[in-house]
Parts: structure tokens; C-alpha cells; sequence
């Protein structure tokens, strides 16, 4: 044990060689459990932030709701999720990495999406009123776009975050970038190289990404850089 | 009132929910074609409640709204909203769109061909005097006048018969505000727009309006007339409070000096021989003589030196007051006054119309 210890270095970098392939698809599946996770999670987001603007009285029930989920600890949803879908299958699996993950996006994305649209100028809701918009033609042509800034902001949040904890469903056996923390720490000496490999691309991606969303949310609100430069 | 009005509000109430006193209590009012209606009143008069209901950003409780002889709740209202022009004070304009994609809003909405929207935008931007550069930048990087210039004329862009104005200039500074009542006054005329115009500045109204609805707390209609008659003949307290001080100053305001007694005085031409001249101002009782060169305004000349030498030889001195003929007694007043002059006078495009002095102005307030 000693001497094996001894011998392993903290970072190898002829593994990394020897296992680019491995990094590589660990990685894409890292971005896609991700990407599944956001593109649910604003689907239902969008849904619940529409039925809030639409009803006021939902909003506190539904914030509410949302904000309990983001509490309950990951590891806690796995095993709430488990006995209904199965954890034996690859799908049920699936399915419960997808729930937990989701779950988490939720609180960020509703509060955003609803505090975007609310914080439309009321001299521009009136304007656009008096023009002849219609509710639904406003909502979509003008405060949509006007709390696109907030809305991408939340939408960083939750990717980022996401980003983590899809390194934890890594437990379940379904991939991406935790699986290399796991297993450095499940061999019988532990393998530092796989850990750092792991954590480190697991941060690059969450930077790249939030990295990203901020070029985006820049080209499609150009009017907010052009205003403030006045 | 007009036979075939162009807005006619019959018997209209609006309660709001939970209030105790209701916002507008049944009021009735008529606005002609092509008129310019300013509806003035305190805080709490319900002026702006009452212009919403014409588009119905706020519905009516009770009591009919028709435009152009239609009931305005006939058709959805995003469509009647489409007809009609909306401007308010701060202004609204879409923070995401450029100068030129607000303008074209409205036609956009009712889905005109872009060359048409881009032809018509640029045909807006000429008429409020607007830089074509602007186009391209987005509201943010306007000033508020620039901005509510932008305001005007996108609610202009699908050509309404009717315009509904909110306080439109009352969140630019003075000078602006000064600039855009003038120009927004020769537009409103140019175009032949009926217009409803809410302000709370009795000066503004009383400077834009045809006519001037004031509107006491509740919505109740106290007078409403021609500006010249408000401000001579104030229907009870209330109104003549609200109108404040020097009522006969702001009417000499709405007067043109050509309107009141302007006379020739005594004014020869510079051919005139020097004998006549003197008789001229025996008659007047002057000691000066005015001069002009084939009915242009030269200048005016002491008495003491009208003698033999022909009158073309003298050198004229300019009048302290030279009014145009569109300036308004009440200007013709300050000039007066501020400037120590005896006489105002009167030219148009240089060639001289009149002249008229103090006792003249004091009459038209008498009357």
C-alpha cells in the first residue's frame, strides 16, 4: 500500500492521453443530461411563469412549491423519485437524474421569467395597449423581449447549477463528468488525476456555458448596451 | 354643436371597483371633426380616466361612447385602438425597438408591406421634425423631446382620424415643452386631426384648445367653450379659480394683434412733400413722424426736423417695438411695456400694417 501509493503521481498526464476518447464522450455526456435538464426545465418554467402572470393568485403557491423542491437534497430526491420509476433500468434511471435536475431549475427560472415580465416599464404595457396590441401579441412581441435580460440571467443561474449536479447523478450510474470523481475514488488506491480531470473540466464547462448564455443574451438585447453607452 | 361629431361621450359614468366616489359622473361631451379639445382640470378630475375610456384602456361603467358615429365597444378593442392615435406623457416607447420600428408599429399591426411601413416612416419623420439619423438608434439614446417627437409621430403613423394625447408634453423642460405646443399646434392644424388633449397646465390648454372642457373633482363637467369666452365669461368659482390670475393677460394671449384696433397713425410715405407731412402730424397730435418707402416700414423721425429738406434726405431711426402680424396682443403688451415705447408697430413680412399703443391694448381687455 505504501509503496503503491507512493508510486501513483497527483496528475498523470499519459492517463489523460491515454483516455482522450473516454474524456471526450464523458464530456458530451455531461452537456447533454444538461441540456435535457434546462430545456425541460423551461418548457415547465415558461408554463407555470405564464400561468402566474395570467392568474396573480398562482404565483406565491407555485414560487412556494418550487422553492421547497430546491431544498430537498439531491441525494433525498434520488431516493424519493426511485421506487416510482425503478432504478434497475437505464430509463428509470434516466428519469430520476431528469426529475432531480429539473427540480432545481425551476425555483430560478420561474422567479426570473415572472420578475422579467413584471418589471416591464407600465408606460410601455400602456403604450403598447393603446397601439392595439393584443394580450398574447404583447406579451410574446414586447415584454417578452423586455425581460429577456432577467430571464437569460436566471437561465444562467440554472445552467451553471445544473452543470454541478450533474456530477452527482453520476452515482446513478448515467455518466458525464462525475463518473471520473467516482471512479478515482473507488479504486483501491485513490487515482487524483480522474478526480481533478473531472472537477476541472466539470467547472470549464460551467464557465463555458455561462460564458455563453452571457454572449447570447448580449446579441439578442443589443438595445441594453446601446442605452446605457448614452 | 356639430351635427356629425367626431367623438360624442353620452351620459358616461366609471366607478372603480372598491371606490366611493366615482372617477367621471355622467358626463356628456362632443368633439367635432378636426377640432382640438383640451380637457383640463385639479388632480382627480377624472381628464385622464375620461380620454382612456375613448380608446377603453379603461371601460366605462355606464352611459355610450361613439367615434366617428360608431359605439366604440361595437368592435374588439384592440382594432378601435389601432384607429386611433394614443401619445402620453411618458411617452412608451418600445426600449427594444429602433426609432424607425416604433414609428411603424401600428402599421405593422395591421400588416402593411414593409416598403409601405418604411415609406411611411420616413414620410412621419419629416413631418415632427425629426433627424433621419435617429432612425437606426433606439429610444434610450433620445432626448424626452427627441423621444416624444418619436412618441407623436408613431401615434400619427397609421394616418388616424383621432388622436388621444395624455400630459404629452409634460415631462420635458419648459423651453422644449414652448417648442413642441408650437410646432404640435401648426401640425394639429396642418393635418386637420381631431385631437383630445389632457393637461392639468391651464396656459397649455388654454394655448392649444379649440375649445377647453374643465372638469371638476369626480369627473363633473364645469364649462366647456372656446378658450376667448372661458376666460371672459367664467361659468362660476370654480372655474374662474381654477383659471387663476390675470385672465385678461392670458386672453390678450389668444388675440392677434392684427384683431385689435390697429391704426395707421402718422405714417406718409418718403415721396411726401414736407408740408403735408407736418399736417399729417398736426392731425395726429404728434411730435414724430413715421416713414416708409412704398408701404415698407423705414423708420420714424422727430418732428423738428420735418422742414423744407425733402423727407428721403432725413435718417429714420428704427422703432423700439416691431411686432409681426401673427404676435398676439398680449406680446405686443410686453413689448410695450418692457420696452418704454409709446407705440407698437405692426409689420408683415416688412411691409407695415399699423400701429397701435397702450390705450389700444386696454380696450380689448375692457371688451
Amino acid at each position: 500500500m505504501t509503496l503503491a501509493q507512493q508510486t501513483v503521481p497527483l496528475f498523470d498526464w499519459g492517463w489523460v492521453g491515454r483516455n482522450l476518447d473516454t474524456i471526450w464522450d464523458r464530456t458530451l455526456e455531461h452537456l447533454s443530461l444538461t441540456g435535457a435538464a434546462l430545456l425541460v426545465g423551461m418548457a415547465i418554467s415558461v408554463a407555470l411563469a405564464a400561468l402566474s402572470l395570467w392568474r396573480p393568485s398562482t404565483y406565491q403557491p407555485i414560487a412556494g412549491a418550487a422553492g421547497i423542491i430546491y431544498t430537498i437534497p439531491s441525494l433525498a430526491v434520488f431516493a424519493l423519485i426511485a421506487p416510482f420509476v425503478g432504478i434497475g433500468t437505464a430509463t428509470g434511471r434516466f428519469i430520476i437524474a431528469q426529475v432531480a435536475l429539473i427540480g432545481y431549475t425551476l425555483l430560478i427560472l420561474i422567479r426570473n421569467i415572472v420578475t422579467g415580465i413584471r418589471s416591464v416599464p407600465p408606460e410601455t404595457r400602456e403604450a403598447a395597449l393603446g397601439m392595439g396590441y393584443r394580450d398574447r401579441e404583447r406579451l410574446v412581441r414586447i415584454e417578452f423581449p423586455l425581460a429577456l435580460p432577467v430571464i437569460i440571467a436566471g437561465l444562467r443561474i440554472a445552467t451553471v447549477t445544473v452543470v454541478g449536479l450533474v456530477t452527482v447523478t453520476s452515482l446513478l450510474g448515467l455518466g458525464g463528468l462525475g463518473f471520473f470523481i467516482l471512479d478515482g475514488l473507488r479504486r483501491s488506491v485513490i487515482f487524483p488525476t480522474e478526480i481533478i480531470v473531472g472537477v476541472i473540466l466539470s467547472v470549464a464547462l460551467a464557465a463555458v456555458l455561462d460564458l455563453s448564455l452571457l454572449v447570447l443574451g448580449r446579441a439578442l438585447t443589443p438595445w441594453v448596451r446601446r442605452g446605457a453607452a448614452r | 354643436m356639430a351635427e356629425d361629431p367626431m367623438i360624442s361621450l353620452e351620459n358616461v359614468s366609471k366607478i372603480f371597483p372598491g371606490a366611493a366616489q366615482p372617477a367621471v359622473t355622467d358626463l356628456s361631451l362632443e368633439v367635432g371633426r378636426g377640432e382640438f379639445v383640451t380637457l383640463v382640470g385639479p388632480s382627480g378630475c377624472g381628464k385622464t380616466t375620461t380620454l382612456k375610456m375613448i380608446n377603453r384602456i379603461i371601460e366605462p361603467t355606464s352611459g355610450r361612447i361613439s367615434i366617428d358615429g360608431r359605439d366604440a365597444m361595437a368592435a374588439p378593442a384592440h382594432e378601435l385602438r389601432r384607429s386611433i392615435g394614443y401619445v402620453i406623457q411618458q411617452v412608451g416607447l418600445f426600449p427594444h425597438r429602433t426609432i424607425a420600428q416604433n414609428v411603424g408599429t401600428v402599421p405593422s399591426l395591421l400588416g402593411w408591406e414593409q416598403d409601405r411601413i418604411e415609406a411611411r416612416v420616413a414620410e412621419l419623420v419629416e413631418i415632427v421634425g425629426l433627424d433621419p439619423v435617429m432612425l437606426s438608434r433606439y429610444p434610450s439614446e433620445l432626448s424626452g423631446g427627441q423621444q416624444q417627437r418619436v412618441g407623436v409621430a408613431r401615434a400619427l403613423a397609421a394616418d388616424p382620424p383621432v388622436l388621444l394625447m395624455d400630459e404629452p408634453f409634460g415631462a420635458v423642460d419648459p423651453i422644449v415643452r414652448k417648442r413642441l405646443q408650437d410646432e404640435f399646434r401648426d401640425l394639429q392644424q396642418r393635418l386637420g386631426k381631431t385631437v383630445v388633449f389632457v393637461t392639468h397646465d391651464v396656459d397649455e390648454a388654454i394655448f392649444l384648445g379649440n375649445r377647453m372642457a374643465i372638469l371638476n373633482i369626480g369627473g363633473i363637467l364645469e364649462q366647456f367653450d372656446a378658450p376667448e369666452t372661458i376666460l371672459a365669461e367664467p361659468a362660476n368659482e370654480f372655474v374662474e379659480s381654477f383659471l387663476g390670475g390675470e385672465r385678461g393677460l392670458k386672453r390678450l394671449g389668444l388675440l392677434p394683434v392684427t384683431g385689435a384696433a390697429v391704426e395707421r397713425g402718422p405714417f406718409v410715405d418718403v415721396t411726401e412733400d414736407p408740408d403735408q407731412a407736418k399736417r399729417v402730424m398736426e392731425d395726429h397730435d404728434v411730435d414724430w413722424l413715421g416713414l416708409l418707402d412704398q408701404g415698407r416700414l423705414l423708420g420714424w423721425v422727430d418732428g423738428s426736423l420735418v422742414d423744407r429738406i425733402p423727407l428721403s434726405e432725413l435718417e429714420p431711426r428704427p422703432f423700439l417695438v416691431t411686432l409681426n402680424s401673427d404676435s398676439t396682443l398680449r406680446s405686443a403688451l410686453d413689448a410695450v411695456v418692457t420696452g418704454h415705447a409709446r407705440v407698437a408697430v405692426v409689420v408683415d413680412d416688412g411691409a407695415y400694417l399699423g400701429m397701435l399703443d397702450l390705450e389700444a391694448i386696454a380696450e380689448e381687455i375692457t371688451e
